[in-house]
């Protein structure tokens, strides 16, 4: 099953390369990791999304605790959060296809973030699952390129 | 010494936390980022730098001291090619958990990444095999960065750090400061056992009719030995023990029950077959344990104590994890055990009869010299009080067999990573921590060779080692799976033509050499070696060529699976 996991590490070189690493090596899923700054200057946020059975979360978990530079980590999966993945994508615009593309955008709560006369780029906000759909949808379009940002997360507030 | 609050250079202040953390030795070899230090240590007298003539050699010395003395070891060597020839070293260190700190040199950190001469990304390289590592980026942060690193390799579970000293900052200055104190927020390992398994564990102990200890070298390394022997005499529980944990309880007391696992003693494999609690302290579910693991101790429930959380329920699902120090949890066991235990006479006869049916046994034939005889004999010569070190191979488990291990801290051994080369230089190291026990190293004639060069080291510093070559002309170990799995081709493990007169080697070397092909000149060598101490000593012993241990759990097999003996007998020569 997907889990997302919140991990605070220490804000220095490296810190990115130790969890990448430990996850090639010890043969573990990674579908997607982002990091940030925080709002201490120290500290970053990664937030990873892995895919595995429990006894194997246990073991990500606990490997992820044990390297020295993660501060904290928090499997947010099965607690109230927020997530979030940003999508950039660039279709091909073409006369006929136009107003359907449109159409979808709004659909898709998307915003128009540039357009030429045969291209259009537009972001759109969601969960992974929607983002998933979105590009699912517009494959029929002709997505020139697109890039996502990986899952941020965070927990929700009291 | 120099106090806090004085200015130093990078180099000085390096030295000066050495001596913080009371660093007796530095086992290096110098270089051109490393000038400095060197420079420096000119004038040292209170740390002594060893040199040796490869820098995996220093590798496997500074381990091979931290295993016998329970203290760091150290190593100094310079950037690029001297760095990366600790690789292996730092990756044995990792795998069997042994304390030590690594300082590699640098090239200046205006020229890192930029394919310097001399680069290398050590820290890169050395991430998946160090605890942590560190690349110092200021002067001012060297103090604290290398008081991190020792805190880190001796704190929890043992390790190895490495710390990364461009050569800019060994020659900058700044005020020295030695902090009192090491405060790593990400870095805060459980020592202490939570108190409800520490009684769960107890109260199911005192309950089980067939209970064993299965001990790891976590039991060595937390200095746990003393309770250990307690627990497991006051409450009548056969021990058996890994390779990395023999010594934690007397072999020779009728509890023990040697090694378990693939070259294991079949009564131990039979009792982890039969039980119905096992308790693992300190030990790690490895796969030349296991074997199988859907069969391993499958009436068992399992009791796992260990320090490093990552190691339960890793290879085996556990019913009660205990994580925390062992000592922590064999004390804590101590004061809560029930006062009525059951009965466990009935289990130890049923062991007993399995000791009888499959005992540890060789034949020994007087014109020909066999590795066991030779073992046992070194066992008997020194009582079992040498430290004895391996190196890799059919004699490391002919060691384990038939070499009685009485105290802790009696068996250095590369077991994680299995490395060849490792037993010379590691013998070097634990004889320049321990000077009143012999120390023994058994050898193969294939892993002698891969760090010969440090024959010069011992000779240099008149190390008393006792080399006892076992040389059955053969890469044994390999030989032995050639011959039972596929199908008898021994490709390139036959050294008969090849090997050296090793004799005339050692003697080269400046290292005295005897020689044995028999029981009794083997029996007289043996007491020759024991008696010398003016430098080391080698005993080359033409053994047999084609002997085999047993018995054997092939990897990944089932106890019911295990070989007792060749199935059609042949030749041994
Ligand atoms: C560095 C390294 N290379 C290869 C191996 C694979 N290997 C394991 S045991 C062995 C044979 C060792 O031969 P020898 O040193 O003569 O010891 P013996 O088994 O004959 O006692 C080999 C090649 C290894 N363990 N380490
Ligand atoms: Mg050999």
């Amino acid at each position: 099953m997907k889990h997302l996991i919140s991990v605070l590490v220490e804000n220095k070189f490296g810190s990115l390369n130790r969890v990448a690493a430990m996850f090639s090596a010890r043969g573990f899923n990674l579908e997607s990791i982002s990091i940030g700054e925080t709002e201490d200057a120290e500290i970053s946020r990664m937030t990873i999304v892995t895919r595995g059975e429990d006894q194997i979360i246990s073991q990500v978990l606990k490997q992820l605790n044990r390297l020295v530079d993660t501060i904290k980590v928090i499997d947010l999966t099965r607690q109230p959060h927020v997530e979030r993945e940003l999508l950039l994508m660039t279709l091909k615009l073409t006369k006929t296809q136009q107003h359907e593309i449109f159409e979808l955008i709004n659909v898709f709560k998307g915003k128009v973030v540039d357009i030429k006369q045969k291209s259009i780029t537009i972001e759109v906000i969601g969960s992974p699952e929607k983002i998933n759909t979105t590009i699912d949808i517009f494959r029929g379009y002709g997505i020139k390129e697109l890039a996502r940002s990986g899952a941020v997360a965070i927990h929700r507030g009291e | 010494m120099h106090a806090s609050g004085q200015t130093l250079n990078g180099s000085e202040i390096f030295i000066e936390s050495l001596r913080r953390e009371n660093v007796e030795y530095i086992f290096g070899y110098p270089g051109g980022s490393l000038l400095k230090v060197y420079e420096t240590l000119f004038d040292v007298k209170d740390i002594q730098h060893i040199l040796v003539r490869h820098e995996q050699g220093a590798t496997h010395m500074a381990e091979g001291y931290a295993r016998a003395t329970g203290k760091p070891g150290v190593v100094l060597v310079t950037s690029g090619p001297g760095a990366t020839n600790t690789v292996t070293g730092i990756a044995n260190a990792y795998m069997d958990s042994s304390p030590m700190v690594v300082f590699t040199g640098q090239v200046p950190s205006s020229l890192i990444g930029n394919d310097a001469f001399q680069e290398a990304d050590i820290v890169g390289i050395t991430r998946p095999i160090t605890k942590h590592n560190f690349l110092v980026k200021d002067v001012k942060e060297l103090a604290a960065t290398i008081s991190k690193a020792f805190y880190l390799a001796t704190t929890g579970r043992p390790g190895p750090v490495l710390v990364d000293m461009p050569k800019d900052i060994l020659n900058a200055s700044c005020i020295f400061e030695w902090p009192e104190t090491v405060e790593i927020r990400g870095f805060k390992p459980t020592i202490k056992c939570h108190i409800n398994q520490v009684e769960k564990a107890a109260q199911k102990i005192a309950a089980s009719k067939r209970p064993l200890f299965y001990i790891g070298g976590g039991v060595i390394s937390a200095e746990a030995s003393e309770e250990l022997q307690k627990l497991a005499i006051q409450l009548n529980i056969p021990v058996t023990m890994t390779l990395q944990g023999l010594g934690a309880f007397p072999g020779n007391h009728p509890l023990s029950m040697g090694m378990l696992g693939m070259h294991g003693t079949y009564w131990a494999n039979q009792a982890v077959n039969r039980c119905d609690l096992l308790i693992a302290v300190g030990a790690r579910f490895d796969d030349r344990v296991t074997g199988k693991v859907e069969t391993f101790a499958p009436q068992a429930y399992k009791i796992h104590n260990d320090i490093d959380p990552t190691n339960v329920d890793k290879n085996v699902k556990v019913d009660l994890p205990v994580v925390g120090d062992a000592q922590n949890f064999l004390a804590g066991l101590l004061e809560v055990m029930p006062e009525t235990i059951e009965n466990r006479d009935p289990w130890l006869a049923e062991i007993n009869a399995w000791r009888e049916q499959c005992p540890l046994t060789y034949s020994n034939e007087e014109d020909m010299l066999r590795t066991e005889f030779v073992i046992e004999e070194v066992s008997k010569q020194t009582k079992g009080n040498a430290v004895v070190v391996t190196d890799v191979g059919q004699h490391q488990m002919w060691t384990s067999q038939f070499y009685t291990f009485i105290n802790p801290r009696s068996i250095i051994t590369s077991g994680g990573l299995g490395t060849m080369g490792y037993g010379l230089p590691a013998a070097i190291g634990a004889a320049f921590g321990i000077k009143d026990r012999p120390v023994v190293l058994f050898c193969g004639d294939g892993g002698f060779m891969m760090n010969i060069q440090e024959l010069v080291t011992a000779v240099h510093h008149k190390i008393p080692i006792k080399i006892f070559l076992i040389n059955n002309s053969f890469l044994g170990m390999v030989r032995q799976w050639q011959e039972l799995f596929h199908k008898e081709k021994y490709s390139f493990t036959d050294l008969g033509d090849s090997n050296p007169d090793f004799v005339k080697v050692a003697e080269a070397f400046g290292c005295r050499a005897l020689k044995a092909d028999n029981p009794d000149t083997a029996k007289a060598a043996i007491v020759e070696a024991l008696a010398w101490n003016d430098g080391p000593i080698l005993v080359d012993f033409r053994v047999v060529k084609k002997d085999m241990v047993f018995p054997m759990v092939p990897a990944g097999g089932s106890i019911s699976d295990m070989l007792l003996a060749r199935l059609n007998p042949k030749t041994m020569v």
